[in-house]
């Protein structure tokens, strides 16, 4: 009835795994907030993509809204029953999704990795 | 086989009943699927006392049920994902020797965020929501283990014999 051994090991696996992912994750999306680029996908499909140094308001098909200021993005609007992803957290230049699971819209964060063009020529 | 059918009965009310209580407990942390789970309680108790195919049984009442009580086709989708991860998980981990009912019902815990995620991840078309990840491995062994700790009293106290092979 005692916690034993193996529970622990287990317990400590999972903590490595998740401490693992976590700053996995932190390295891959880590970025300078000025080059964050705001994706929302629908269904699997690109819907757009925003930059996070412009405050706006984005309203996704009609169900959903998300909203950027001071390079956050947050969901402010969604006819979803549930209401989970307005209560998600910000998400900024740091990386980070929010998910509209009924609506199927995901907006996630990243950084632009193409360099920005300089000039064109031509 | 009366006796257990009535039992199971009872079995898959409470779980219903748990997860009715669940409904009533929003917890929000910002992250979608951090969840209690406290309908799970009925589910490791019925996998000590008698079996995976009497736990799968009572769970799969208890997800439609509560599915379609409180939630939609879509949140059973979900249910049933976890829950069909979880308790494949506890039933192996249960046979391994060395575990406690604490691991067993970590491990379910776990398994049950992971499996949620994984469906999650193929409803949207997008990958991206692994990131939940680590949250939710911890947040499901958190919750996973306080559950542990209410079966394990629940069957001490109920059947003590089940307990052998804990």
């Amino acid at each position: 009835m005692f916690i034993k051994r193996k529970d622990i090991l287990l317990a400590a696996a999972v903590l490595a795994v998740a401490l693992l992912c976590y700053v996995g994750f932190r390295l891959s999306a880590g970025a300078d907030p000025d080059r964050a680029v705001l994706t929302i996908t629908v269904d699997g499909e690109e819907y757009g993509t925003y930059s996070l140094a412009e405050d706006q308001q984005i309203e996704i098909n009609g169900t959903n809204t998300c909203e950027i200021s001071d390079g956050e993005v947050r969901m402010v609007q969604a006819d979803c029953p549930d209401q989970l992803c307005m209560h998600q957290k910000a998400i900024s230049g740091s990386g980070g999704t929010i998910v509209c699971l009924p609506n199927r819209v995901v907006l996630s964060v990243a950084s632009d990795s193409e360099p920005e063009v300089d000039s064109i020529t031509g | 086989m009366k006796r257990k059918t009535a039992y199971l009965g009872m079995m898959a009310a409470a779980a219903i009943l748990l997860g009715y209580i669940e409904s009533l407990l929003p917890l929000y942390i910002g992250v979608p699927g951090v969840k209690l789970g406290i309908s799970n309680l009925a589910t490791v108790f019925v996998l000590y006392y008698y079996g995976t195919k009497e736990a799968a049984l009572v769970s799969a009442v208890r997800i439609l049920v509560v599915g379609f009580l409180f939630g939609n086709l879509f949140s059973i989708l979900f249910s049933l994902a976890g829950a069909a991860l979880s308790l494949l998980v506890m039933a192996g981990v249960k046979r391994i020797r060395g575990f406690s009912v604490f691991g067993v019902s970590m491990a379910g815990g776990i398994a049950h965020n992971v499996g949620q995620l994984i469906v999650a991840s193929f409803v949207v078309e997008n990958f991206y929501i692994l990131y939940y990840l680590p949250v939710l491995l911890i947040s499901g062994m958190i919750c996973g283990f306080l559950i542990g700790i209410a079966s394990g009293a629940v069957i001490r106290r109920v059947s003590p014999e089940s307990l052998k092979n804990m």
